[in-house]
């Protein structure tokens, strides 16, 4: 039988039935191997429902910190035998299938192509324990610490783990403790061990983190200071609202009164969500939604109300996989077409495109600043993988000196001394006008607000030049917007080669790992990560620069590759999709397959 | 019809307590049809606001889409205003409140707006006694879109195009009752006696006040057996009582009899004193006017007036437990907790 071999270089996954504990289980798993100073990459796939059905945890292990996912599972651990066929099927050729052995393992689940390791965990669970629930939870608990030792994992990061896990509750930390013991103990007494495929200490992780992106917004809006969040419960966003309550009930609480700095508000639909904000926003609350594919639908007329009456919004859109309800437990960069050309009529938008929790930390702070600066809707795409797994990030920082970008908003002195106010008047060029907010001035830049065509001083008009200048300084705005958006990222800086990749958000780790691969096998390749949405001069000029341009994405149309042609008025046969769209996240292997295979083509061509 | 208004003002016009004359709290002039119930309305909200010496700029006025959504335009030119999209006025005044709980707003909306576009943004607004006047001209057609069946037209009626109405009309006011709302009145545009008193106290009370206020189209549903029309609001009209609105700085000096008159403190300590009030009926007990709102209903009647208000409101900001001062007013000092801060939650997460 083949032998997998390795040291730090593996994946386990987790076979589950969901509403079970399980997760936090393996949790415990994964952030243990981060304690050891081994970078993990941890994908929660699971069904859109609440209990009893099939969920799976997937960790990747990677001593030079690649952290996409790789496909083929090494160790497989299968207490679920609901999806046990599947599970038996997709363990690499020398791998390992880890199961309950309580009862007998059915003939069919036998191949001759892998290794089986039977622990009796319900039963060890049952003897040890007397109540159900605890019954159940700890045989989750089990097998952690049977892998302990067949991995080579600490039993003494895990120990300490639990012992943080239950501060306050110390009843239940010997309880956990002999639960990692029981698992422990049977493979001490029953296999060899460790398995020669396992972990090993080292120091790859440094002062990072692990935290989910939804997080990691919820805490963006507090520190970007947002002060009013009306959301709508939705998969895979709802973290992002519920982030921002749990953190601003901890940090924007009046001392005092006990009263909230803030207001946070469940709307009725995504439709109310986004009125709110608006609502918000134009009476000078920096306020935010969070919703995903669907919801963004629904709020596309709002979208389009804000975008020309142009109103400060800031969107956080959690993509998941579509059209329709789609895989609502999946995860696709599906909506690109859909939030940058938003809402009927010319309208255009600004995306902000993370590729990890920090970024989904700044870049939804910065979305305030962003919003209030340009007067526009603001939307920070994530999606499911980033939003709502745990990721390996670098800590989230904050500079004390930030003040935040109000954008052109006048006081009641600037009233006093200007001349006539108009609201939709280009004063200094850049297409961003000067507002006034609601209560100001007792008689002065007062002006009223509409979805329909105005002049220079927000007066309603169906003048067919009004309505021209009006849009076109809009075009001149969105031109303003390129210099304000995050800066495209080049990597490998110097080694210009004719063929390149562009990549953004959570197709960035696959696409790293990729260009390492191809390097390694001698094939030099450019790279570009996009971070914005409108496009800046350096993404035009890197695709100007290359003749072949491989853009990886993930969504079955292509629709970063078509945004860059539309936008940047490109030859379409330039660039060549590399896609994935099944709803999990892509794969480095994926990328180098097609890219190889493209370029094989070219030169016999 | 007039197209421009006069800049000119008499030097001698009278002026409120706050040196602001009738002429400040008016708007553009108004595109709508001649005769228009909602010019009345607009002309009334002008009157309420000039007597109670509200600044106009404290005041933010926002409307859906709609002939009734285009008069915030013609009243209040020193406020600011917000013509939003079709039925969703209710959720940006939401968020418009949430970011600053310090001024006045003043929503208004119609039947098509309302009771159908907008049927659940207004329900969802009531049940959050957000703190709003909300003012629905109610004239049981779209005028706009030239006279097509609102959901509040009266079944069995016709358009000016010949077409039947199948369906009961929704009631707002019984709506709004059953929903808990925390002020529910209802008037008539030709009434400014009434209206202006009822305008005062919605503005007034904390929480979300409804006024349904019939409002003729004069164009498509002004035919007299409509029971949105000028002829059938004055031949069927019952109002509950006679309002006077009292504000809080001037003192009770009206005489009324024992036993016809009731007077209802508001949160802000101004009175409403009601006179002529119907038998068996009492403001403050919703059950009472949702009996009153149904036996006038099986009369044939229409009543208007005060009909229910409830004196301990608490409005969203209240049951959200918010700062008192406006969250449009925090900087980075109240709102953003630092690097110190942003440690120890990395801490946790490692």
């Amino acid at each position: 039988m083949q032998q997998l071999k390795g040291v730090n270089d593996i994946v386990v996954r987790f076979a589950n039935v969901n509403g079970t504990g399980s997760a936090s289980a393996n949790k415990l798993f994964a952030k243990a191997i981060v304690r050891m100073g081994i970078p993990v990459s941890p994908k929660n796939i699971f069904p859109s429902n609440i209990q009893g059905l099939p969920t799976w945890y997937e960790v990747r292990a990677s001593e030079k910190g690649y952290l996409g996912r790789r496909e083929g599972v090494d160790v497989m651990v299968c207490v679920n035998p609901q999806s046990m066929a599947k599970d038996v099927a997709c363990v690499r050729p020398g791998g390992y299938f880890i199961y309950d052995n309580t009862k007998k393992l059915p003939e069919q689940f036998i191949r001759e192509d892998i290794h089986y390791i039977g622990i009796p965990m319900m039963q060890l669970s049952i003897d040890a324990y007397k109540d159900p629930r605890q019954r159940q939870l700890f045989k989750n608990i089990i097998y952690v610490g049977a892998l302990s030792l067949l991995l080579d994992l600490e039993f003494k990061v895990l120990e300490d783990m639990l012992a943080e896990l239950f501060a306050g509750k110390e009843k239940l930390i010997p309880l956990n403790i002999m639960a990692l013991e029981l698992g422990r103990d049977y493979v001490r007494e029953h296999y060899e061990y460790p398995l020669p495929i396992r972990l090993e200490r080292r120091d790859k992780v440094g002062d990072h983190i692990m935290i989910d992106g939804n997080t990691a917004c919820g805490l963006g809006a507090i520190y970007g200071g947002a002060t009013v969040a009306a959301w709508y419960p939705i998969t895979p966003s709802t973290s992002v609202a519920q982030a921002f309550e749990r953190y601003a009930n901890q940090l924007r609480i009046d001392p005092e009164t006990g009263k909230k700095k803030f207001a946070v508000i469940q709307a009725e639909d995504e439709l109310a969500a986004i009125g709110m904000v608006i609502g918000a926003a134009w009476n000078g609350a920096r306020s935010f939604t969070a919703t995903s594919g669907p919801g963004v639908s629904l709020m596309n007329e709002f979208i389009g109300l804000a975008y020309f009456a142009e109103i400060p919004v800031v969107l956080i859109n959690v993509q998941r996989g579509g059209p329709s309800t789609g895989m609502p437990t999946r995860t696709q960069q599906s909506d690109l077409l859909s939030t940058a050309y938003a809402s009927h009529g010319d309208t255009k938008h600004v995306l902000l495109l993370p590729c990890n929790p920090k970024e989904c930390f700044e870049m939804t702070a910065d979305a305030f600043d962003l919003a209030d600066r340009l007067q526009t809707p603001i939307m920070v795409m994530t999606d499911l993988d980033l939003g709502m797994n745990d990721h390996l990030s670098p800590p989230l920082e904050w500079d004390e000196q930030r003040q935040y970008d109000r954008g052109k908003v006048l006081t009641a002195e600037d009233l006093e001394k200007m001349g006539k106010f108009g609201r939709y008047l280009d004063v200094d060029g850049d297409g961003i006008p000067y507002r006034t907010l609601p209560g100001t001035h007792p008689t002065k830049g007062s002006f009223f607000t509409r979805g329909t065509s105005k002049d220079e001083y927000a007066r309603y008009t169906e003048d067919g030049a009004d309505y021209v200048r009006n849009v076109d300084r809009l075009l001149r705005k969105w031109d303003t917007a390129k210099k304000y958006v995050p800066t495209a990222e080049r990597y490998k800086e110097g080694k210009h080669s004719n063929a390149a990749i562009i990549f953004f958000g959570t197709t960035t780790y696959a696409a790293l790992e990729a260009v390492d691969r191809l390097t390694e096998d001698g094939l030099s390749i450019d790279a570009m990560r996009i971070k914005a949405f409108p496009f800046g001069p350096e993404v035009e000029q890197f695709v100007k620069e290359h003749d072949q341009i491989f853009v990886i994405e993930q969504n079955r149309d292509g629709q970063m590759r078509k945004l860059l042609i539309n936008e940047l008025d490109t030859n379409p046969r330039k660039l060549e999709s590399v896609l994935n769209y099944d709803g999990m996240p892509i794969t480095a292997a994926k990328i180098c397959e097609f890219i190889v295979g493209a370029l094989a083509k070219v030169e016999t061509d | 019809m007039s197209y421009l208004r006069p800049s000119f003002r008499h030097p001698l016009l009278p002026k409120n307590e706050i040196g602001f004359t009738k002429a400040d709290y008016e708007g553009v002039i108004s595109t709508l049809c001649a005769g228009c119930g909602h010019d009345s309305v607009s002309g009334a909200i002008v009157q309420a606001c000039y007597e109670l010496a509200i600044e106009p700029h404290r005041v933010a006025k926002l409307s859906g889409i709609g002939c009734s959504s285009k008069t915030p335009t013609y009243f209040l030119q020193q406020s600011h205003g917000f013509n939003t999209v079709h039925g969703r006025m209710p959720s940006v005044a939401t968020g418009a409140n949430m970011a600053n709980r310090e001024l006045i707003y003043v929503g208004v909306s119609g039947d098509g707006d309302s009771a159908s576009i907008g049927l659940g943004q207004f329900v969802h607004a009531i049940r959050r006694n957000l703190n709003v006047v909300y003012i629905l001209m109610n004239n049981g057609c779209y005028g706009l879109t030239k006279g097509q069946h609102s959901a509040t037209a009266d079944e069995g009626s016709k358009t000016k195009d010949g077409v039947l109405n199948p369906f009961p009309a929704i009631d707002l006011v019984a709506m709004a009752l059953e929903l808990g709302a925390t002020f529910v009145g209802r008037s008539f545009s030709g009434d400014k006696t009434q209206l202006v008193p009822l305008i005062q106290a919605a503005i007034s009370h904390p929480g979300f006040a409804f006024l349904d206020v019939l409002s003729p189209c004069v164009t498509f549903n002004n035919k007299p057996s409509s029971t949105k029309s000028y002829d059938f609001v004055r031949a069927h009209q019952e109002a509950t009582s006679t309002i006077d609105f009292v504000p809080h700085k001037k003192e009770i000096t009206l005489d009324y009899q024992e036993g016809d008159s009731k007077q209802v403190k508001l949160h802000d300590g101004s009175y409403v004193q009601l006179r002529k009030l119907a038998p068996n009926w009492d403001p403050t007990d919703r059950s009472s006017a949702m009996d009153q709102l149904r036996s006038a209903k099986l009369e044939g009647e229409i009543l208007t007036g005060l009909l229910y208000i409830d004196q301990d409101s608490k409005d969203l900001h209240e049951l959200e437990k918010t700062v008192d001062r406006p969250l449009n007013s925090l900087t980075e000092v109240d709102l953003c907790p630092g690097s110190k801060a942003l440690e120890k939650i990395n801490a946790e997460f490692r």
